[in-house]
Order: C-alpha cells, then structure tokens, then sequence
C-alpha cells in the first residue's frame, strides 16, 4: 500500500500528536492516551534538567556513552530495562484495571486497549526481558570465565546502541502517532496495509528488526566471548552454570533470531511494495508468518529462562555453601532444553488447521521439556538438601520461583496437550501461564541477579529489608494477579478482550487489578531498596569484593572491579576455583609480575549508530523517503570510515595495575574475615570466612 | 618463497611472534564464522518459504514463462570464477605476493561480482516485462524475496572489496586488515554456496515443479 510523494514530511502530521484527539474528543480514553505521551515528556524533560543541573552531560558522554567496558555495557542495558519495565508494568495496571471496571465498556476505548496489549508484550519481551538478561551477562559473563572483556566490545556497544534505539522508538510511538494494535506477535493479515494502514504495525515492524539485529550480535559476541575467552584451565566441564546457560542462550540467539528477522521484513516487504507473502489474495500465506514468528518466538522463551536458571545455580550453591549439585545433569538439561526449544514451536497454533498427528507430535515434543526441566528442579532441590542455608534475598527470590514456576510448568504441561489447548487456547488460561512461568522463572531470576551481583558491580549491599519487602510484593502481586485468570481462563473468558458481559468474570478481575496495584508497589518498592540502598553506602560498603562467600573467580577482585578486571589472569584448577582457593587458603595470592593490559579505546560508534538508527526507523514509518534514504548512506558510511580508525588500544601500564592491585591486597589483608552469621552486618566488608563445616 | 610457519587458519601470516595477533584473528575469524550461520538461517528461511509458495501463482507467469537458464548458467559461472579469484588473493596473501598481487586478484573478482550483478538485473528487468514482478503472486514475492537478497548480499561484498582495497592501500599489509580479507574470503566463498542453493532450488526446483 505504497504512495509515494507523499511530501516532504510524508505522512506526518500533526493528526498524528495525541493531543489533537483530545481536543476533539475529550474522554478517558483519550485523558489516558494523553497522561501517557505527557510522562514521556516530562520524563524526558526531567532527565535532560537533571543531567544540565549537576552538569554530567561530559561524565556521561565521557564514561558512559563511549565506553566500550562490559560492565558499562551491563549497568546501561539493565538502566534501560528497568525504564521499560516501568512502562511495562504500568501498561498492564491500566488494562487490569479497564477489565476490573466490570462487564460492559470500562474506560478504554477497544483501539486503545489493543495498543496497550501490544506494546506491553513487545516491551516486556525485547525491551525489557532480553536488555535486562543481557545485561546481566554482560556484566558477569567475562568475570565469571577470567576474562579481561568480551570478544567483540565494541560491537558490544553497537549491539546496546540498536537495541536502545528500538525501545525509544516505542516511546516515540507514544507521543507520534499509534502503535500497532496486533499484539506483540503481529498476525497477518490483520497488520497487513488492507487492514491496517496506519503507522501502528510499521513502529512495530523497525523495532523488531533494528533490535533484532542488536541482539543477534549480542547473541554471537556472547558465543564467542565464552567460547574463545576464558582463562586458562576452565575447561567446559569447569565453566560456572550461568556461563553454561548463556552461552545455550546465544546459540538459540543466533538461530531464533533470524526467523524474526525474515517474518517482520517479509511483512514490512507486504506493506511498504505490496509484496504477497501474508496477504489474503493472489497466493499469500499467512500460515508462513505463524511459522516464521513462532521459529523464534518459542526459542525466545528459553534464551530469556535459561540465563534464570543459570542465576538460580549460582544462588542455590552460593547461600547453601554447598557444590552445586549434579552439574552434569544441569549441563546436559541446559543443552537438552536448548535443542528441543526448536521442535516445539507448532503448539503456538494447534487450532489453525494441522492435521492431528502433527499436532499430536508438537504435544509430545513439548511435554518433552518438562523432563530436563524436572531435573534442574530436583538438582536444585538436592543443592539446598543439608546445605548451610541462608535466606538472602536471592535465595528468597528462588524458594519463591522454585514453588511457583513448578505451577507455570504444569499449566504449559496441560496447554501442551492439543485437546486440552482446543479449549482453552486463546484465554487468559493462557495469559495466566506464560505470566506464571515468565514472571517467577525470568523476573525474579534477574531480580535476584540483581541482588546478587549488585555489590559487585557498586562496591555496596543492597539494603536487606527493603530486598525482602520487594521479594514478599513480586510474591503476593503475582500470585492476587495471575492465578484468578487461570479459573477465568478455564470459564472461557477470552484474552485481549476490552469488554465482557458475564458478571461471574467480574470477582476475578477485582482480586486481580488488587494484584497488579501490589505489583504496582513491588515496581516502586525497588527503586525505594536501590534510593536507601545508596544513602546508607558507607555502612554496606564491601571493597574486597567478596561479600557472599561466592565460589565462582567474579569474587575474587575488588568491588568494583578495575576497568581491566584481572591484574592478573588466574589459571583455573576447579569447577568453583575460588571456593577452592579458599578452602586451601590460596585465596588472593600475590602476583610475581605484572604485565602491561591492552585495553578497547572508548568509541562513540554505538551513540551514533543509536541515533542514525533511530532516525532511521522514524523516516521509515512515516514515510519520510529522502531521510530514510540519507540515513541509510550515514550508516554505511559511518563503518566505513570508523573501520579507518587503528587507535583502537589503551594501554595500561604494568605499574598503574601493580599500584592498584598491591592497594587492594593489603586492604584484604587488613580486613576482618567475617562469618555467614554477620553477613548481612556492616561488618561485611566484602572479605568472607570460609564456611564452619566444609560440604561438597 | 619462503613457506609461512603453522597457522590456524590458512592465509594469514601474523608469524609465531604475533601470538596476541594470532589470538585475534582466532576469535575474530570465528566470530565471523558464526555470523555465516546465522546469515545462513535468514536463506534457509527463505528457501522454505520459497518451497512453499512455489505454486501459490495466482493465475502469474511461472517459472517456465520467467527463468532464463543460460543467463543463469552465465551468472553461475562468473560467480563460481569469482571465488576462484578470492581463493587466488588467499594463495598471494599465505605466500607473501606483494600487495599489488592481492589487490589485483581484488579488482577481477570485484569485476566479475559486478558483472554478476547487473547480469542479474537485466534477468529481473526481462521477468518483469513478461509481467513476472513481485507485486504479482506469492510465487513472485518469494521469488522476489530470495534471489535480491543474494544480489544485496554480493554488492555488499563488492563495496567491501572496494572498502578492503583502499585500505590495503593506505595502511598496508597490517594485522588487522589481512584479518579482514580472510574474512572477506570467507564472506565470498558463502556467496558462491548460497548460489548453489539458488540455481538447485529456485531455477530448477521451480523448473521442475513450480
């Protein structure tokens, strides 16, 4: 449905401003859809006064923006997720609260409702789940495995670039005309030009691709980084899980993502020169969509699960001062879980008109999963049993997810058998179960992340108490939130309906909207942990970086680490080195030598791939022929002349490291080793006591 | 000639002093390896999707109205010649040639990818005049949607040759451009594999079937 010439602004006008509707037509909807793009501006507003205020626009350009440190790297994806996951959560109170308003229309208009379920979906799942996942492992991954970054840093920060770019085009979308109403799977036909000529499926459509490209790189950095990068002796057998799980992750990266890829551009290819790959007439098949999406979208849950279960490993081992239990068997269920993710995808669509015994082969398939997954459920199980627990608020967060996720996993058991799914398939049954698995196995596996590796990153503890408040909201709001939509789900209530009329939904949906406004206070209460967190610094400061009596090398260096994490590069002898180093009390040894560290020059290459991007995309939705053009020369001529560049090292020298790294050794030194019993005292200066009984 | 020492991968002559080198290209080279992989899902993709819509005409010309074999039998060719060229700026570069041996090599396969290209052209414009364009059938589309994304794929390596030339040129034979053109040679060779696919699953899978 393309017209050309459409002008020098192409289709943008100021119809598309949000509050050209309001002065139209003021209602709720319209007063919703206002508030909306308004926090946006202030949002925005606030954050460029701040920063202009306490002048940091050089700081952040200088230490942040260019940098090309993994742990930089990590700080700003997670920053950028917990932003959208703001978003996220806000987004689904609102549509609680349209279905807690009773049967009839609520305050929503039925557009409106079906944007805001589409932009939830979309946000929690790219720009929420996957940055935050990521930017965990950024952070960890190279410390874990003794590395001094990751393989690619600067693609790095062109793959956080993309992936930023895409998300504020979903803010974009809030203030500039709609996003789609097509769910975040974005069906055709129903998003192709005849139904939907709007800008809606077109924000959708860029950020897929622009974000999928970022996150493909990621994918492959990630691969390599793990596979190339760790230190000498850490044979795969001694890897840390949560590298176990992360390098699975990358491999289902870099083969789920290009089915997304190709579904998303084969759709943009229908819209923008009326291509017929899912169009309705003249051969079109939107059956191949469905395929396509799901060739990515079911693997996407396992490389957003998996990394989780990784955070569990080390959590389970760390505040039991136990080995992790049955390694072997994790490793292999990791794989096995990695490999059958992509022999499942059909049961997305049992009902759209397969024959019976490829439905009944997708169910098997599916069920299969349960089976590595049962396993990690019992090797957990087994690395608490008569270990030295502690509940930590990590470990809080996992006794929650170990009880609640087995719940998740029973419903996808059920949902996996074609008959069953023939009824419930398109509830919020459904709704009820991703949310079981997604918000106790991802959310509360990155939030106990988080927490765990938070004063490794910031050099101090999280405040405990404010931890467990979070812990006991995230709990109790998704337990009031989602399991009443399993009973509604099984009464028939369809999901992304804006209405109903059946006044027996209605007690559900009370106790549900009471849910999301705990999960309200959840999202609020851990910006209240992380603000009393950095007043009360000096009292839980830990600079000699070990504060949990970890067992994996990222707690044997300071906290937080030097730009070049390892002065020197440790030889691995163990599966938990460290651990074992400080059983034989070889724990921070003094180096011999010292070498000078080459290190990955600061770029703004990411920045300005960021920003092209993003003009880019924004050109491309409204049709604005001549920048998008320009914008696409930019790009290539931008990595073009950057690969001219040869400054691309910074050398440290051997003295700097051996200053810095004696400065610290003597701090160990002169600290206190303190015992489990004190470890959430200010007397936990981050220099751990081995534990009083040694179990393996 | 003097015969390099042991490597890694052939072609590169980092020398056993450059151990840091060596390790660089290593993971640069299989970074780029899995990069490939990933690429190759987008094509087998569109393979898939191709097989499926190879009756989805619509009432459109077909294949037998549309495919022109002998110039795909000509761009078979020129490309195949295309990574015997690549391959003999590989054998300069492992031998120590002097540069304006590679950058020969650079400049017949650059001539022979364009030549590639706009044989591909003329074939799109002449499907189109016999009414074969996109907008026409879900055939047409995956059609459509596979073989240009060859051709994007070989222009982007021309402008890479381009890009790789220039800077053999300014900078000289250094690390990290020689890491570059076994990269491009990888990249090149991929192009030719994918051809095969193309001419085996689109010119006569579609002659065959479609």
């Amino acid at each position: 449905m393309t017209s050309p010439g459409t002008g020098f602004f192409g289709r943008l006008n100021w119809d598309a401003l949000p509050v050209t509707g309001l002065i139209q037509n003021p209602n709720a909807n319209e007063i919703v859809a206002n508030a909306a793009a308004a926090i946006v501006l202030v949002g925005v507003v606030v954050v460029v006064g701040l920063l202009s205020w306490f002048r940091l626009w050089t700081p952040l350009w200088r230490d942040w923006l260019t940098s090309v440190d993994h742990k930089k790297i990590g700080i700003m994806y997670v920053v950028f997720a917990i932003v959208m996951l703001a978003r996220g959560v806000l987004e689904g109170v609102v549509m609680r609260a349209q279905q807690a308003a009773g049967p009839g229309d609520g305050f929503l208009e039925a557009e409106h409702f079906a944007e805001l379920f589409s932009t939830h979906g979309t946000i929690m799942i790219f720009f929420v789940a996957v940055p935050f996942v990521f930017g965990i492992a950024n952070y960890v991954v190279p410390l874990m495995i003794g590395a001094r970054d990751v393989a690619f840093p600067r693609l790095n920060q062109i793959s956080l670039g993309l992936t930023v770019s895409s998300g504020m085009m979903l803010m974009v979308s809030l203030v500039v005309g709609r996003f789609s109403t097509g769910g975040w799977t974005a069906y055709p036909p129903y998003t192709g030009a005849a139904f939907n000529p709007g800008v809606g499926p077109d924000y959708w459509i860029w950020a897929i691709v622009v974000s999928g490209v970022g996150t493909t790189l990621t994918g492959i950095n990630f691969a390599v980084t793990i596979y190339k990068m760790r230190a000498p002796g850490m044979t795969f057998m001694r890897l840390p899980m949560y590298c176990w799980t992360i390098i699975c992750s990358s491999i289902l990266i870099v083969f789920a993502m290009p089915p997304l890829g190709v579904a998303a551009l084969l759709l943009a290819a229908d819209r923008y020169l009326d291509f017929h790959f899912f169009t309705n007439d003249l051969g079109g098949n939107m059956m191949n969509y469905a395929n396509l999406f799901w060739l990515f979208g079911h693997p996407e849950v396992y490389l957003l699960v998996l990394p989780a279960y990784g955070i569990y490993s080390e959590v389970f081992a760390t505040f039991s001062a136990k080995r992790l239990y049955g390694y072997n068997s994790l490793v292999i269920a990791t794989m096995s879980i990695a490999v059958l993710s992509f022999t499942v995808w059909l049961h997305h669509f049992f009902t759209m008109g397969q024959s019976a015994l490829i439905n009944a082969v997708f169910g098997i398939a599916t069920m299969l999963i349960a089976i590595p997954t049962g396993v990690k459920v019992y090797d957990w199980m087994a690395t608490l049993w008569r270990g030295r627990i502690r509940f930590s608020v990590p470990m809080l967060y996992g006794l929650a997810f170990l009880m609640l996720f087995v719940i998740g996993g029973l419903s996808g058991v059920i949902l996996a058998n074609p008959t069953v799914d023939y009824q419930v398939h398109n509830t919020l049954f459904l709704v009820a179960h991703f949310h079981n698995v997604l918000l106790p196995g991802v959310l509360f596996g990155l939030l106990a992340a988080y927490n765990y590796w938070f004063p490794k990153a910031f050099g101090f503890r999280l405040n405990e108490f404010w931890g467990r408040v979070t812990v006991a909201l995230w709990t109790v709001g998704f337990l009031l939130t989602f399991m009443p939509l399993y009973f509604v789900g099984l009464m028939g209530m369809p999901r992304r309906s804006f209405s109903y009329d059946d006044p027996s939904f209605h007690p559900f949906m009370i106790v549900a909207i009471v849910g999301a406004l705990v999960i309200t206070c959840a999202l609020f209460s851990v910006l209240i942990q992380l603000w009393v967190s950095i007043r009360d610094r000096e009292k839980t400061r830990v600079p000699v970086g070990d504060p949990w009596d970890g067992r994996t090398l990222e707690w044997s260096i300071p906290s937080p680490p030097p730009p070049y994490n390892f002065a020197i590069i440790p030889t691995v002898t163990d599966r938990d080195d460290f651990a074992a180093a400080k059983d034989k009390g070889a724990a921070y040894p003094t180096p011999d030598a010292y070498e000078d560290i080459e290190l990955p020059r600061n770029t703004g290459i990411g920045f300005v791939l960021c920003v092209l991007s993003g003009v880019w995309m924004f050109a491309l939705v409204w049709w604005i022929w001549w920048l998008a053009a320009l914008m696409t020369v930019l790009m290539i001529l931008v990595v073009i002349v950057w690969t001219f560049d040869d400054s691309t090292e910074l050398t440290i020298p051997a003295e700097e490291v051996r200053k810095d790294h004696e400065a610290w050794l003597a701090r160990v030194h002169g600290e206190k080793a303190v015992d489990r019993d004190f470890e959430t005292s200010p007397e936990n200066r981050g220099l751990a006591r081995p534990d009083l009984e040694v179990i393996t | 000639m003097k015969r390099a020492p042991t490597h890694s991968y052939p072609g590169i002559n980092l020398g056993e002093r450059h151990a840091s080198a060596h390790k660089a290209t290593e993971v640069v080279t299989f970074g780029f390896w899995v990069f490939l992989m990933s690429d190759l899902v987008y094509f087998g993709l569109m393979f898939a999707t191709y097989i499926t819509m190879i009756d989805a005409q619509a009432g459109g010309p077909g294949p037998h109205e549309l495919f022109d074999l002998k110039s795909v039998f000509a761009q078979t060719l020129i490309l195949l010649t295309s990574s015997l060229t690549v391959g003999l700026a590989m054998l300069a570069l492992k031998y120590n040639l002097p540069r304006g041996r590679i950058v020969l090599w650079f400049g017949v396969t650059l001539l022979l990818g364009i030549s590639f290209l706009v044989l591909e052209v003329r074939d799109f414009m002449a499907m189109a005049e016999k009414g074969g364009i996109p907008q026409r059938s879900g055939f047409l589309s995956a059609f459509f949607g596979l073989v240009p994304l060859h051709g994007v794929h070989v222009a982007a390596g021309c402008l890479w040759l381009i890009v790789l030339g220039i800077q053999l040129h300014v900078k000289g034979m250094t690390d990290v451009v020689i890491s570059r053109v076994v990269r491009l040679a990888l990249f090149w060779h991929f192009l030719d594999l994918i051809w095969i696919g193309i001419i085996t699953i689109v010119y006569f899978g579609g002659l065959t079937y479609g």
